[in-house]
């Protein structure tokens, strides 16, 4: 995979976000207020692929309007959101997703807030413990 | 003293992973068809929409997919190169004409030449969402066995022929004997 | 030939910063005064130079000069005057002269205001403060010099960006690298106290100030990217958690955390070491900031066009400035060791608590920002880390962080009986689940769980932020008049907390955003609004064409306003592009947006309807000011002070905050 062909992608790219800033989707509201929430919160969590710093409800480019009808048909076709997921990253990878999966990759990545955590309770323990135990009328000055 | 080299250590581990990702290209996408079967399709063809051209139309052969548009700038690019590829009958390339205007896109192959065996018309672009497209032009290498070797995006060059196909090709035959002259 | 000498000036401006990077060090190390005594007029002298240069450059773009290539991309002479003017810091060459520049200027601010420090460590910060100078400008004039000609001369410019051509522009890139590049100060005092193998509580008061006046310059610059995001950008959101934001985001926590440090230190003398790797983790994720913007290796919607090679010269750049700090760090840090004592329920404790949740918090984002990298630099693919993540995972350490806040407020150093603090807190506990709780539901008659804990942890903030002056304020006896200047500047600064919590939370909760396709004469009803679309007509803007649309927006039948939104096409770039109209209030925004034109004189419109999303912005503003009034306190201009003044202004009530 050339610069080349990664700059041709941003240029046009770019083109598209000089341009209408972002996509409003022309068709009319789902039917049911449940699927027409699923619906915003999906699109809303699917990457662009092609403006790659938007997801596909607010991106202009006509991949994004097509994403978006796949989607569309897909929830009025009673599909979950699941398997609305696993159809894109079946056809994008995980790459098309803004909330990363839970798998062997990316353990690390879900499983850091819990370390950190973990680990940030027991420096304060300790440095309790150490202050704890010195006199408290030390100190420079005060 | 040995804690307070943590952030120090920290830093090297980052800078190693910098190091590396100036070398990497972060927009590009992998496809996760490589290695699987090509996905199935059935589409009318762009000259004569009374026949079609599907997946089944490609079983049995080595070939090329190439997903073209007359609105894409480096498809005109290298179309040249294409043409070559065609007349020197190296490997058959079909072609997938994505979300184009009919009329415009048969003008634009009868004036530059179509070195497709045919051309799928995918007007809505739902075939090409299943091909995992997302850049033209990209460029599918299909195996004897109906699998996808390999994808390409950007204009494909002679260079990307030898250095990038090829090597496939040959590691491709070796396991299925292939017909015809494809190892040039 | 004017172009030229703008070159030449940061030429002239490099060599001065490598006089004011090498002799006052040496001078410092031997003792030698007449070395040291070279660091202020080097200072002032690369900054006389650096700001010729910078107003070379300003002049080449009122000048319309397209022999120069940056101005020939970046300009055009029908652009209006202002934005000639910020179209010079509007891409990669241009902003790095005014990141120079703004350093330069911090320079020469601690240049002037440090001549009641001693000159050894004057000298040493000043030294310090040179070595980043001279990086970053040797990487401009040998990578990206902004004076580079263009041959032959373009006849017209590329024009600048439309996105761009707002007066957001003109503010936001001067104010956040104000804030950025000012974490350098601090850097250079942590940097500084090292080689003296020294820091006093006086270090911390020195180094206070300055650290937040950056924070101040940092919270700003923020928020107007984030309010500029939000009304240009129109799709109604404020943070997107790009790489770039994030970058900007992790050292503004690290610097709240190196504020907070610093006042334990000031008071104490203990945390010496967590203070000074707070200050150098502070400037090091600036440095790491600039390095993501140019180098390409993120996706981001504001990276600047990059290459590899000016990658990994700001690689190296800031693996020798964070490196060698850190390095010295790993050598001398241990000798700053203090012995302190305190209790787990004292403010030194809730003040370390707060800091660990903040580190927690910044790291949760380097991490998050940073894996795609990871995983795809291992072979293992590409996967993507956006919004849904960073909002999940920032409000595990921030939430119990909001909780602890109001508490430490009103904490007594070393110990706090817990019935004290208990009966002190007993109202704005009272007060904050009253109104935390009804608020939401009262006006919107619905909430999550989430909602309602936002909103109490808001209002709890506040409530804990105003309780003293609202006492004091209740007993009438004057003492409101006898609360120090610092200690307004604490409050106030978590007070902007709170309502910001509160925006954050009305918002996320209550918003309606909708697409729909209308056409003139339709009317439609969103959030108890009426809405009707009147008509469009064209009009004629400087440099644009637009279609403008008229819609009136009344309540309970009354007309509040007519917004005007408008899709622009801009002349030269022939880019369209569209600006919401916003109806803005304190309590909410109504926004609406032109989409595309559908025939017959139908548009798709995006309609919003945002609660409580200026408070957003008046909370960051709010703590800016806190900001601003704790570090004009009056114990920070004194001079040649020995002894800290505070220990003398206690009161005897309780809290004494500082």
């Amino acid at each position: 995979m050339t610069y080349r062909s990664n700059f041709l992608i941003m240029i046009s790219c770019a083109a598209l976000m000089t341009s209408i800033v972002w996509a409003i989707d022309a068709e009319p509201e789902l039917e049911s207020p449940t699927l027409q929430a699923r619906y915003r919160l999906l699109i809303n969590e699917i990457r662009c692929l092609v403006c790659q710093n938007q997801s596909i409800a607010d991106s202009n480019a006509p991949l994004a309007s097509d994403l978006r009808r796949e989607v569309r048909e897909m929830i009025t076709g009673g599909s979950t959101d699941k398997e609305i997921t696993t159809f894109l990253v079946a056809r994008y990878g995980d790459f098309v997703l803004y909330r990363p999966p839970f798998n062997a990759r990316t353990w690390v990545l879900w499983g850091a807030p819990l370390l950190f955590l973990g680990v940030g309770f027991l420096v304060f323990v300790r440095i309790l413990r150490v202050r704890g135990n010195q006199p408290i009328d030390e100190g420079e000055g005060m | 003293m040995s804690r307070y080299l943590i952030p120090l250590m920290i830093l090297g581990v980052l800078a190693i992973f910098f190091a590396r990702g100036l070398t990497l290209n972060p927009g590009y996408v992998p496809s996760p068809l490589i290695g699987k079967e090509a996905p199935s399709f059935k589409l009318p063809r762009l000259k004569d929409p009374s026949l079609t051209l599907g997946s089944e139309d490609m079983l049995g052969k080595l070939s090329l997919l190439n997903v073209w548009a007359t609105w894409c700038v480096g498809c005109r690019q290298e179309h040249q190169y294409l043409n070559e590829l065609a007349q020197n009958n190296v490997i058959p390339i079909y072609g997938l004409n994505w979300k184009d205007d009919r009329v415009a896109a048969v003008n634009w192959l009868n004036t530059l030449g179509d070195p497709y065996v045919a051309s799928a018309f995918d007007g809505d672009g739902r075939v090409a969402i299943d091909w995992g497209v997302y850049g033209a032009p990209e460029t599918f290498l299909i195996g004897q066995d109906g699998s996808v070797i390999y994808k390409h995006i950007a204009p494909l060059t002679n260079e990307i022929w030898e250095m990038e196909f090829l090597p496939l090709i040959q590691k491709h035959c070796q396991k299925f004997s292939c017909s015809s002259g494809d190892l040039e | 030939m004017i172009p030229e000498l703008g070159q030449l000036s940061l030429v002239l401006a490099l060599c001065l910063a490598t006089v004011q990077a090498t002799l006052p060090l040496l001078g410092a190390a031997q003792g030698r005064a007449d070395l040291m005594a070279l660091a202020r007029p080097a200072a002032a002298g690369q900054f006389v130079f650096v700001i010729a240069a910078f107003l070379i450059l300003v002049q080449a773009f009122l000048v319309n000069d397209f022999s120069v290539l940056y101005v020939a991309t970046n300009s055009n002479s029908a652009l209006p005057v202002a934005y000639k003017v910020a179209a010079v810091w509007s891409a990669h060459e241009g902003s790095l002269l005014l990141w120079i520049a703004i350093l330069s200027g911090w320079t020469f601010a601690v240049a002037a205001g440090s001549r009641h420090l001693p000159d050894v460590f004057a000298s040493r910060v000043l030294g310090v403060l040179g070595i980043v100078s001279v990086g970053v400008m040797l990487f401009t004039l040998l990578t990206s010099n902004p004076f580079a000609r263009l041959q032959p001369a373009a006849f017209e410019g590329n024009d600048l960006n439309p996105l761009l051509q707002d007066p957001a522009l003109v503010m936001h890139p001067p104010i956040l690298y104000a804030g950025y590049v000012g974490l350098a100060v601090p850097f250079g005092f942590a940097v500084a106290a090292l080689l003296s193998a020294q820091l006093s509580q006086e270090w911390a008061r020195w180094t206070r100030p300055w650290t937040i006046g950056a924070w101040i310059f940092l919270t700003i610059g923020i928020a107007l990217g984030s309010w500029w995001a939000y009304y240009e950008l129109g799709w109604g959101g404020w943070w997107f958690w790009d790489p770039v934001e994030n970058a900007s985001f992790m050292p503004w926590l690290a610097a709240t955390a190196l504020i907070h440090s610093l006042a334990v230190t000031e008071r104490r003398g203990i945390f010496k070491s967590w203070t000074l790797l707070l200050a150098i983790t502070a400037f090091s994720l600036s440095l790491l900031g600039t390095f993501l913007v140019r180098s390409g290796i993120l996706i981001s919607v504001h990276a600047f066009a990059s290459d590899p090679a000016r990658g990994l010269f700001i690689l190296v750049l800031l693996s020798v400035i964070s490196g060698g700090a850190l390095i010295l760090y790993a050598i001398r840090a241990h000798r700053m060791n203090q012995d302190g004592g305190f209790q787990p329920l004292s403010r030194e404790s809730f003040l370390l608590l707060n800091n660990i949740l903040l580190m927690l918090a910044a790291g949760l984002i380097l991490i998050g920002t940073l894996y795609p990298l990871f995983v795809d630099a291992l072979g293992m693919g590409k996967l993507s880390v956006g919004p849904p993540y960073f909002n999940l995972v920032f409000l595990l350490p921030t939430l119990p962080l909001v909780f602890l806040m109001g508490v430490g407020m009103h904490s007594f150093w070393r110990t706090m009986p817990k019935s004290v603090l208990v009966k002190r807190l007993k109202i704005p506990i009272i007060l904050a689940l009253l109104f935390g709780i009804s608020f939401p539901l009262a006006v919107f008659g619905r909430a999550t769980i989430l909602t309602l804990v936002g909103c109490v942890a808001g209002m709890w903030v506040v409530a804990a932020a105003m309780l003293e002056p609202a006492q004091r304020l209740i007993k009438g006896d004057g003492s409101i008049l006898k609360i120090r200047r610092s200690q307004w500047g604490m409050m106030v600064a978590h007070l902007g907390v709170g309502i910001f919590i509160l925006g954050v939370t009305v918002t996320s909760s209550y918003s309606i955003e909708t697409d729909q396709a209308r056409a003139p004469g339709d009317s439609w009803e969103l959030a108890g609004y009426q809405f009707v679309f009147r008509s469009t007509r064209d009009v004629i803007g400087p440099n644009y064409q637009a279609v403008e649309g008229e819609f009136e927006v009344r309540k309970d039948g009354r007309l509040l306003t007519v917004l005007t939104p408008q899709k622009r096409v801009y002349r030269v770039q022939q880019s369209p592009m569209t600006e919401a109209a916003i109806q803005s209030g304190l309590r909410q925004d109504i926004f609406i947006a032109l989409g595309d034109s559908l025939g017959g004189g139908a548009w798709s419109l995006r309609v919003q309807y945002k609660p409580l999303i200026r408070f957003i912005w008046l909370g960051a503003l709010i703590m800016a000011l806190g900001g601003i009034l704790a570090a004009s306190d009056i114990r920070y201009r004194r001079q040649k002070q020995n002894q800290s003044q505070s220990s003398h202004d206690i009161d005897g009530s309780v809290a004494e905050i500082i």
